[in-house]
């Protein structure tokens, strides 16, 4: 069985003829910066947030560099809140926000329910090109002046600071639309574009989790758009509505920005979950387990998410009702995502499981998304919170959902997908040995970061007493090898890229739709009309040996899209 | 839209750019939608989805409003007084009408009667043009009474006869009714504490509405262009509709902002 996934040599097999794809249909600068595509906008977007991770990256090891001793190691106080603040505003409206659904879900959505395209073509464009613009915004923020409010520019600090907020606030309001157009766009395709045979339950779960994703996008991300608006007004002119000199309220800023900014934590969580439900079903060799209970709970974490803001306020000077019932309803928001947990350790039990990269990343997902789950109950708790919030507690849980959960489950996407993408293998030993340096270098790096907030460390200084400085050097050290680890990663995809084996249309003998089109699609996605499919029914591909990938079991190989591969020689 | 009917029907034999023989499509058919149908229903779903967030994005506004509104009520109660009723009265009368013109022409554009169509749609804009047009009187109005937003507000109470008038309540009316160009006398004894808050949300809020007004016309003026061109036709209709969809939002929007604003009791 795992004969198709041990095959580290790469480079020696190249098809004699490259057949007509997205990425060989059409040349030049303007066949992509003005292609409508739906493949090729994804890779736009994927090199994007990829260089937005990178120079998010940057920023983070400088924050851990400045950290390795108390006070000033690399650079002051200032340039600390500087950098911090650019760390997490990129991070997260740049790299986390996007990265999912935009790159990889932009290249999958239609594929998967076997469209040519995603409803509105040309606004996919518009989104790519308006994230373009934000991320400008921003970087332009970071030259005049910087921004040192934290990512979260709370007032009345954000209002009475001389760094650039407003151009910052422009950017990541131009941010937010192209998030708001590229959910609008994915709800109508799934709504409208589907194949009459496509019912809403034989939809992949990655698609579910679009969907839901999706809808928190719409809801939620223009709330944060008049937010910034009137923290504009606020700076620009002076309205008063944040003021309490003027008979503002700054508290009034929290609420408005965390109704936005926690349903977007699920913008960035639940397209991972889907992710990782398609991997822990093909990888396990089995029928995804508990199929409407995944479904539903993404569905049902979409809106619980829109009420549970205030457990960020707990010490703002809410009232204690609120808080209470904050409280409270955060608990209910862990259900679903346990849901999930749950039925992807069902769907593992008794499947015979490849560990294949995908797979690594998608069992360290399940791990450390956990970490980060539970110790949000923590967080919730009231008392608890009181003694936690602000410190490097809270940092360790997000960067365990967003960057153990997020990132991780991305990068497992990516794994898993890129042989669709852009037809290419890569080693499998070293993509494993990625993701292994990953997985441990990130626990080193923020586990102790557990340890320093409930030691009362708190966050976002550039100070601390020394009995810190230990956990502080652990962290710094951690930090640097998952860097490393992470070119390692970077090393074996560029690697692919120049001298991948050429992937077979199907290479994992997964049902879903996309794997039953050549790898890369051709241009409109499949030259023949999509087969129907159950996503989760693997027993229908088998293995040919002259593809060196599944096919379909009642499908005749002639018709498969990889038949002019068939005339080569076995490769397995 | 790639005006080219480049879309090959589900039954044909696809050839390897997916293009297949030319059907008796619209010209508008994009190349990825199976049918007209299905382009109609993606643009109207798109349609509602893109007023969905347009109401979130508003409602932040309304929530702002709400909050002052209850804990400072006195200043509502006071300020608004400084709005001009009858104005505003007359613009709602102008958005509604505006509403039905539109309305007019989205029949008209289902029905292919292209004059029709033409017609309704310039009335429609000016209806928004006129729109505009009170809104700058009693912006520039308040802009002169110095009727501004809380970090500008300084009332100058020579200015603000006509609206006292009109409203004759006893203690503010008071205080500047006998007055003359020489008197400068700009404090209002009556006034709450903060006042300018009001003025903020109110010009939050209509200023908002009025880009709302102007993204409206913009996009009026180019289904009237398309019109004229003679683009619309009972098989094609697809963003007169949409931008109709659009402007009965816009319109909606006031119809909530007139009472909050100007009717406070
Ligand atoms: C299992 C459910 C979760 C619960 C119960 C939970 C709970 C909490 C609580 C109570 C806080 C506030 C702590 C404080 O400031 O004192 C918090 C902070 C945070 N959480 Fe979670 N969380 C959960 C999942 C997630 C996920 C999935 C993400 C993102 C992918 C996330 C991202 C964040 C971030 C970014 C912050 C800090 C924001 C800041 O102040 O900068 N959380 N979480
Ligand atoms: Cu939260």
């Amino acid at each position: 069985m795992s004969v198709a996934y041990d095959e580290p040599e790469v480079g020696e097999l190249l098809a004699p003829v490259p057949s007509e794809n997205y990425l060989n249909c059409s040349h030049g600068f303007w066949s992509w910066a003005a292609t409508v595509d739906h493949k090729r906008i994804s890779i736009m977007y994927l090199v994007s947030v990829l260089s937005a991770f990178l120079l998010g990256g940057i920023l983070a090891l400088m924050i851990r560099m400045e950290l390795w001793t108390p006070g000033r190691t690399i650079m002051d106080h200032d340039t600390y809140n500087h950098t911090f603040t650019l760390h997490g505003a990129v991070m997260t409206f740049l790299f986390i926000i996007p990265s999912i659904p935009a790159a990889l879900g932009n290249f999958l959505l239609p594929v998967m329910i076997g469209a040519k395209d995603v409803a509105f073509p040309r606004m996919n464009l518009g989104s790519y090109y308006l994230w373009l613009g934000g991320a400008l915004f921003l970087l332009a923020a970071i030259v005049l002046g910087g921004l040192d409010t934290g990512w979260t520019f709370y007032t009345p600090y954000s209002t009475t600071t001389n760094s650039s907020v407003i151009t910052a606030s422009m950017g990541v309001f131009i941010l937010g639309f192209s998030s708001i157009f590229t959910g609008l766009n994915f709800i109508v395709t799934m709504h409208t574009m589907r194949p009459p045979w496509m019912t809403w339950f034989k939809l992949p779960l990655f698609l579910w989790a679009i969907y839901a994703t999706s809808i928190i996008q719409v809801l939620a991300t223009p709330v944060l758009g008049i937010t910034l608006m009137l923290l504009i007004a606020e700076r620009a002119l002076g309205i008063g509505i944040f003021d309490p000199k003027l008979g503002g309220d700054p508290v009034l800023f929290q609420h408005f920005f965390w109704f936005y900014s926690h349903p977007a934590v699920y913008i960035m969580i639940l397209p991972a979950m889907g992710v990782i439900s398609e991997l822990i079903a093909v990888f396990s060799r089995k029928p995804i387990f508990g199929y409407r209970f995944i479904a539903y709970s993404s569905l049902a974490i979409a809106l619980l998410g829109f009420l549970v803001w205030g457990h960020h306020m707990f010490t703002s000077g809410q009232s204690r009702i609120s808080a209470i019932v904050f409280s409270a309803l955060t608990f209910t928001v862990s259900i679903p995502s346990a849901i999930k947990v749950f039925n992807w350790l069902a769907t593992m039990y008794r499947g015979s499981i490849l560990l294949v990269t995908p797979m690594c990343y998608a069992l360290s997902f399940i791990f450390l998304f956990t970490i980060g789950g539970l110790t949000g109950l923590f967080l919730g708790a009231l008392a608890v919170d009181v003694h936690l919030h602000d410190t490097y507690f809270v940092v360790a849980h997000f960067h365990y959902v967003m960057m153990g959960g997020t990132l991780v489950a991305f990068l497992g996407g990516l794994f898993y997908w890129w042989p669709k993408m852009t037809g290419r293998m890569y080693s499998e030993t070293w993509g494993r040995i990625g993701c292994l340096g990953v997985f441990v270098a990130f626990n080193l790096t923020f586990f102790p970061q557990f340890i320093m907030g409930s030691r009362g460390m708190p966050r976002r200084y550039y100070n601390y007493p020394p009995q810190f400085q230990f956990y502080h050097q652990m962290s710094t050290v951690g930090s640097f090898l998952l860097g490393l680890s992470l070119c390692v990663v970077a090393g074996v995809l560029i690697h692919s890229l120049l001298r991948g084996r050429k992937a077979p249309a199907n290479p994992w003998g997964a049902a879903t739709l996309e794997w039953q089109t050549s790898s890369p699609p051709p241009l409109y996605n499949f030259d023949t009309d999509p087969v129907e499919v159950d996503p989760y029914d693997l027993e229908s591909q088998v293995f040919d040996p002259l593809l060196g990938g599944y096919r379909l079991r009642e499908f005749p190989a002639r018709n498969h899209p990889d038949h002019d591969l068939a005339s080569e020689p076995a490769r397995v | 839209m790639t005006h080219t009917p480049v879309h090959p029907a589900p039954a044909a034999q696809p050839d390897q750019h997916g293009h297949a023989e030319e059907h008796h499509h619209s010209p508008f058919l994009a190349h990825h939608f199976e049918s007209s149908e299905q382009q109609f229903d993606s643009g109207k779903l798109g349609m509602w989805l893109f007023l969905v967030t347009e109401i979130m994005f508003f409602s932040g506004l309304f929530c702002a409003y709400a909050v002052y509104r209850s804990s400072h009520p006195e200043i509502f109660i006071y300020a608004h007084k400084f709005l001009d009723t009858n104005l505003g009265a007359i613009n709602t009368v102008v958005l509604l009408v505006s509403s039905l013109t539109m309305a007019l022409a989205v029949r008209a554009a289902q029905m292919s009667q292209r004059k029709a169509l033409i017609i309704n749609l310039i009335l429609t804009l000016i209806c928004a043009g006129g729109f505009l047009g009170i809104k700058y009187v009693e912006y520039s109005h308040k802009w002169h009474a110095g009727l501004l937003w809380a970090g500008q507000f300084h009332p100058d109470f020579s200015h603000l006869e006509g609206a006292h008038q009109e409203h004759g309540e006893p203690a503010s009316a008071e205080s500047s009714h006998g007055h003359t160009e020489s008197s400068h006398d700009t404090t209002d004894p009556s006034a709450p504490r903060n006042a300018g808050i009001f003025f903020s949300i109110y010009f939050c809020l209509t200023g908002l509405h009025g880009i709302h007004i102007l993204a409206g016309m913009g996009a009026i003026i180019w289904i009237l262009v398309r019109s004229i061109r003679g683009d619309f036709s009972a098989d094609y209709y697809g963003p007169v509709d949409f931008v109709g969809l659009y402007w009965h939002l816009v319109d909606l929007v006031w119809i909530y902002l007139f009472p909050l604003l100007y009717l406070i009791h």
